[in-house]
């Protein structure tokens, strides 16, 4: 048997026991140090005869790049053994608290607020804004509510300066009166926003919300009143069908006149919209005055069409089951978290108003 | 607007249900509040009979009554009456009942620890009596063998309430109700009673209405009735006045009542005997007075209509009575007034002195002016019947002659708003039964107004009427057209939405707070705005209009703390306001963040909430909101509010004018002295009107995409520099040495203390150095590198720390 093939069998053997790292260097440097075997076996190819240098050679690599395979994988188990060994001493407990992330909340009015412009912004109405102080005139002359008219005890005002001729919004209605003066017809907007009266009980608050709707066009009759509110609740309330019905009310900005209710019915405590026997009462509305046309100077031999004034608050509390209005301005920290939005959740058209 | 459906009935022929009438209400326009019986709910009084007693453990002069109420078990009642004993007959309210004297509402109550299931009533507890000795005893004769039974029998009719709009006058009387019902086909309509009534010429009265530029009296009907008996009422009209809720009081009284109620017709019977020689309508003069009926004295001013006498001023015409020629039960001879007053005087009036009756509602919504004489008839014609006595002729005083108004009406201009059509033939059938007299003319109807539709003017209110009537079921619903002419929101409506939810996605939960707010947190956060004070605030912590997002705020953070909550973001998006004219307001949104980051964290460490917290969530907001950071510039000057050492400010550009937001902690001794108990408290605020016109539609911002390849290389230095001098303007420095190379600057220490001169700091900075042509070699970066440092030294006065 050659050398070479003796070294192979002998490191071979070695090589499969059981080896630190140490033992592993030492039989690299045995083999290919300086002085090592296969080291010196590559010494003696010069010595080798001619005929027989080449398979020598081609031998000895052989040997070579087999052991030094062995070696390196040799190397390798050790590693990962040393790892596995490592790792079990790395266990955490998986189930300690994560990291803590705060996540902030939208406010309730503010979340319906987006699902009523989605809604009405799918059937062509544009959001208009105006100033929370109103003059005496846009809050109620304009709207055909003369001065020493009894329809002003309708709304109980906080007033700006002795001579009453300032004052906070009663209703978001002015917005109407500054879109058309500011304009031309047609006009299709809601205006949504902050509106004041000067009572404060369980079911009001000196503060509340509603939201305005206006379109005035050609031959805008009560039935295009009657389809876009049928459509704007169906949608806000997220069902197929809704019992509604128009009641024949005042306001002295539009003539006829209508308030709106809709039907609903109490099912284990829990008030279920559309349904039912009861009714209850959501909205104003009807075909703007003409004397509010007027003022504005809209011809009204041309142009007329409808108004509408909704409660937000009390939208959201029937929608999402919120019992006390004076709750949404009271900033109770639970209250929020509780009755709060995500801010990822935006409402719109094509993912749905909620989720 | 209260009445009974037997009294309506006075008035309707009609074969429909009560339930019917109620609905029929309501779709023509006539709101019904409540149908209800009118005083208490009867069915909650029930016969009982005391089966034992004992002593109440814990109170000598209770005692413990097992009461037997016809139900299968008995139930304990704890009762201080000492007439309550074994045996004895009584009336027991059941938890739930409201006991008609107090209004008080039962429950279920412990009593000294003893449980009582209801209670025993007493004959005044009941208002059955004023004996409020003891509980009631019922005799066994007529009651033992109803025990269990209701004590009321359910007489009690029920009444209807109907909330009536301020432009329908004429419903706030029954016939005025009965009269829109029948034409809404719900019955006919009753012909008036023709009451024959003789007269007596009696010695005339004179009655003067003052001819004044304000006179707010137009007409004055009156009638002399002399020898009359006044007295209790007679059953039929105690009945009717309790069935609105009223006391009955006299013959005479009542009277007047019911025909207010019955024709919508007021009426004001004096004493004749006690007014001095003659009637004056007239205007007050300044610091008249007399004592109204309500037993209060008013104090006038100038130009209130009054109707007086030689003496002075009986009354307030149209609105109260005064005392001195009220009528009482021993009236021999009245004085009946059933006069027209102008709305709008009424309604100064009443005002001003803060007085609301039956009449003023009425006047000042407007009365029939025809139905002076007809309501003299009626209840002159009650008085004889009653209280005897002779009727002199009317005397009917006029300033001014009341005319019926016409309009013209084009049929078509109803399809034209409703949608809907209806024949002619229909609209004059409605017109006639609702009062109108309709004369066709040529396309168009000649139509006369009832006298007593004062809300009718224009051919609008003829549509309305006619809708009403017809009723709102006929109108179509025609589908909405889904097409969009405008963008549904504005450039700043976009920007509210957007800023409203980028800072909650920062841990802020939103809040809604009132526009307005206390005076005394406000002017902590007014600086130099004017202070815009309600008139008419709700209560005097409320007086005024917010100057600043954190007046609110802060109250409200307090009130959480003091819940308990301790780490907490707040904010809210809303006006803030500059002055009390329209528009002097600004949109602003503002957080407040109180405590410590990371509390009780089982693995980070916890740290106090502070300014680069507020400097991030501004930051962050703005960047999101789609401008440039490295644009932004801050300034430590900021409004007193905040912390003057710990606070900035943001401009969009150094180049701006004004900063867009504030951030930093909040003064401490504001914190202090609003008692708020944190750790720490910071805030935020940006004005959306100041980032108005400064932007660009983001799509347009995006530069052209170009990045490097080439090797980048970082340096690091750190620089001793004048301890008040601004980072934002070293790396700015550095940063204008060369833009195309100098990638980025991070500052990754700030350092004072050992080794550094007390009025210095050591700055350390992070270069990233990168080429868009080629691989820099050392050489380069030396040259930059000292570039750097040099440029640096002549700039800043700072030196490279060796």
């Amino acid at each position: 048997m050659s050398d070479i093939k003796k070294i192979k069998r002998e490191y071979l053997e070695k090589l499969n026991r059981e080896l630190n790292q140490d033992s592993i260097n030492q039989i690299k440097t045995e083999l290919f140090g300086k002085n090592g075997s296969i080291s010196n076996e590559f010494k003696k190819l010069g010595s080798v005869a001619v005929e027989e240098r080449k398979k020598f050679a081609a031998d000895l690599n052989l040997v070579k790049e087999e052991l030094q395979e062995k070696i390196s994988k040799k190397f390798h188990e050790l590693e990962i053994k040393e790892i596995n060994e490592k790792l079990k001493n790395e266990k955490v407990d998986v189930t300690l608290p994560e990291r803590s992330f705060e996540q902030g909340k939208i406010h309730p009015v503010s979340q319906v607020i987006d699902e009523i412009s989605s809604i009405f912004s799918e059937i062509g109405f544009s959001v208009e804004e105006g100033p929370d102080v109103e003059n005496e005139y846009n809050n109620f002359t304009a709207l055909n509510t003369p001065d020493n008219h009894p329809a002003r005890d309708m709304h109980d005002t906080f007033y700006l300066d002795n001579e009453k001729k300032l004052l906070l919004r009663t209703h978001t209605s002015p917005v109407q009166v500054r879109t058309m003066l500011k304009g031309k017809p047609p006009f299709k907007i809601i205006a949504p926003g902050r509106t004041y009266r000067s009572d404060s009980d369980q079911t009001h608050a000196p503060m509340f919300h509603q939201v305005e709707g206006l379109h005035i066009d050609k031959n805008i009759n009560m039935g295009h009143l009657k389809g876009c509110l049928n459509y704007f609740i169906k949608e806000f309330f997220e069902v197929d069908k809704i019992k509604m019905r128009f009641r024949p009310s005042h306001f002295p900005f539009t003539e006829p006149s209508a308030e709106v209710d809709i039907g609903y019915e109490i099912k284990d405590g829990k008030i279920v919209i559309g349904e039912g026997d009861k009714w209850l009462e959501i909205l104003g509305c009807g075909m703007v005055h003409p004397n509010v046309l007027k003022n504005v100077k809209v011809d009204t031999s041309k142009f007329q069409g409808y108004a509408f004034g909704i409660g937000i608050d009390r939208l959201g509390m029937l929608k999402y089951g919120i019992n006390d209005l004076r709750a949404f301005f009271e900033t109770d920290y639970r209250w929020i978290n509780h009755f709060g939005f995500d801010p990822l959740d935006v409402p719109s058209n094509y993912r749905g108003l909620s989720r | 607007m209260k009445f009974t459906i037997d009294w309506l009935k006075d008035h309707l022929d009609t074969k429909l249900k009560d339930t019917q009438i109620i609905e029929k209400l309501t779709d023509i326009g006539l709101e019904v509040e409540s149908f209800q019986s009118s005083s208490f709910d009867t069915d909650n009084f029930i016969i009982a009979k005391i089966l034992s007693t004992e002593k109440h453990p814990n109170a000598d002069k209770l005692k413990i009554c097992e009461v037997d109420i016809g139900k299968e078990n008995t139930v304990k009642v704890v009762c201080g009456a000492p007439n309550a004993r074994k045996n004895l007959l009584t009336i027991y309210a059941g938890p739930g009942s409201i006991i008609p004297k107090s209004q008080v509402k039962l429950s279920v109550s412990k009593i000294r620890g003893v449980t009582s299931y209801g209670m025993l009533c007493s004959e005044s507890e009941l208002n059955i009596s004023e004996e409020s000795e003891g509980i009631t005893e019922l005799l066994d004769k007529k009651y033992l063998n109803i025990v269990g039974k209701n004590f009321f029998k359910n007489n009690n009719p029920k009444v209807v309430d109907l909330s009536i709009t301020p432009n329908r006058p004429d419903c706030l009387g029954v016939r005025g109700v009965a009269r829109d019902l029948a034409a809404s086909g719900a019955g006919k309509l009753k012909e008036d009673v023709k009451r024959k009534l003789k007269f007596k010429d009696a010695t005339k009265f004179k009655v003067t209405i003052t001819k004044h530029k304000n006179q707010g009296c137009t007409m004055f009907g009156s009638s002399l009735i002399t020898g009359v008996t006044n007295k209790e009422s007679p059953k039929w009209l105690k009945e009717k006045i309790l069935s609105l809720g009223q006391k009955p009081i006299s013959a005479i009284v009542d009277i007047t009542n019911y025909v207010m109620f019955d024709m919508n017709r007021p009426l004001h019977a004096y004493d004749l005997d006690k007014i001095d020689k003659e009637i004056i309508v007239r205007n007050s003069l300044t610091g008249e007075s007399f004592q109204a009926l309500d037993n209060k004295e008013y104090k006038l001013e100038e130009d209130m209509c009054v109707i007086s006498d030689r003496s002075g001023i009986l009354g307030l015409g149209g609105i109260i009575g005064g005392t001195r020629t009220g009528t009482e039960l021993n009236t021999k001879n009245i004085l009946l007034e059933s006069a027209y007053f102008e709305p709008r005087s009424i309604r100064k009036t009443s005002k001003k002195l803060n007085i609301d009756t039956d009449a003023k509602f009425r006047f000042e919504r407007g009365i029939d002016p025809e139905s002076i004489e007809e309501g003299l008839k009626k209840a002159a014609y009650l008085i004889k019947e009653i209280c005897g006595g002779e009727v002199s002729k009317f005397d009917i005083q006029k300033i001014k002659s009341s005319k019926k108004n016409q309009i013209n009406f084009k049929t078509s201009l109803f399809e034209k708003i409703t949608g809907f059509s209806v024949s002619d033939k229909e609209i004059v059938k409605i017109l006639n039964e609702i009062g109108f007299e309709v004369k066709p003319l040529k396309g168009l109807l000649k139509l006369s107004i009832p006298t007593w539709r004062p809300d009718i003017s224009q051919p609008i209110d003829i549509v309305e009427e006619i809708v009403r009537i017809k009723g709102f079921a006929n109108i179509k619903t025609i589908e909405p057209e889904k097409n969009r002419i405008k963008p549904t929101l504005n450039k700043q409506q976009k920007l509210f939405h957007f800023i409203q939810r980028s800072v909650a996605s920062k841990g802020y939960y939103e809040t809604v707070t009132w526009s307005f707010t206390d005076s005394k947190i406000n002017k902590f956060f007014k600086e130099e705005k004017k202070e815009i004070q309600i008139i008419n605030p709700i209560s005097s912590d409320l007086n005024v209009l917010r100057n600043s997002i954190f007046s609110n705020l802060a109250f409200y953070t307090k009130k959480n703390l003091d819940r308990g909550f301790k780490d907490m973001s707040l904010f809210e998006i809303g006006p803030v306001f500059l002055g009390n004219n329209p528009g002097e307001q600004l949109t602003v949104i503002g957080g407040l963040r109180s405590g410590k980051i990371s509390r009780l964290n089982w693995n980070e460490k916890d740290r106090i909430v502070d300014v680069f917290d507020a400097k991030r969530d501004t930051i962050q907001t703005l960047i999101e909101v789609g401008f440039n950071r490295n644009k932004i510039f801050i300034d430590d000057k900021t409004p007193s509010y905040y912390h003057p050492g710990k606070s900035g400010s943001i401009y969009l550009s150094k180049e701006e004018d004004n900063p867009v937001a504030f951030f930093g902690e909040i003064h401490p001794n504001i914190i202090k002295k609003l008692d708020i108990k944190t750790e720490s408290l910071v805030g935020f605020e940006i004005y959306l009107d100041y980032i108005k016109e400064t932007k660009k539609k983001l799509k347009d911002q995006k530069s052209q995409y170009k990045q490097s390849d080439f090797q980048k290389s970082e340096r690091d230095f750190a620089f001793v520099i004048d301890k008040y001098f601004k980072v934002q303007e070293l790396v700015e420095i550095i940063t204008n040495i060369d833009k195309q190379l100098i990638k980025s600057v991070k500052v990754f220490d700030v350092y004072e203390g050992e080794n550094i001169p007390s009025d210095k700091k050591s700055i350390a900075l992070n270069v990233t150095i990168q080429s868009f042509d080629k691989t820099l070699n050392e050489n380069d970066l030396e040259k930059l590198n000292n570039l750097i440092i040099s440029t640096v030294e002549l700039k800043s006065g700072a030196k490279i720390r060796s």
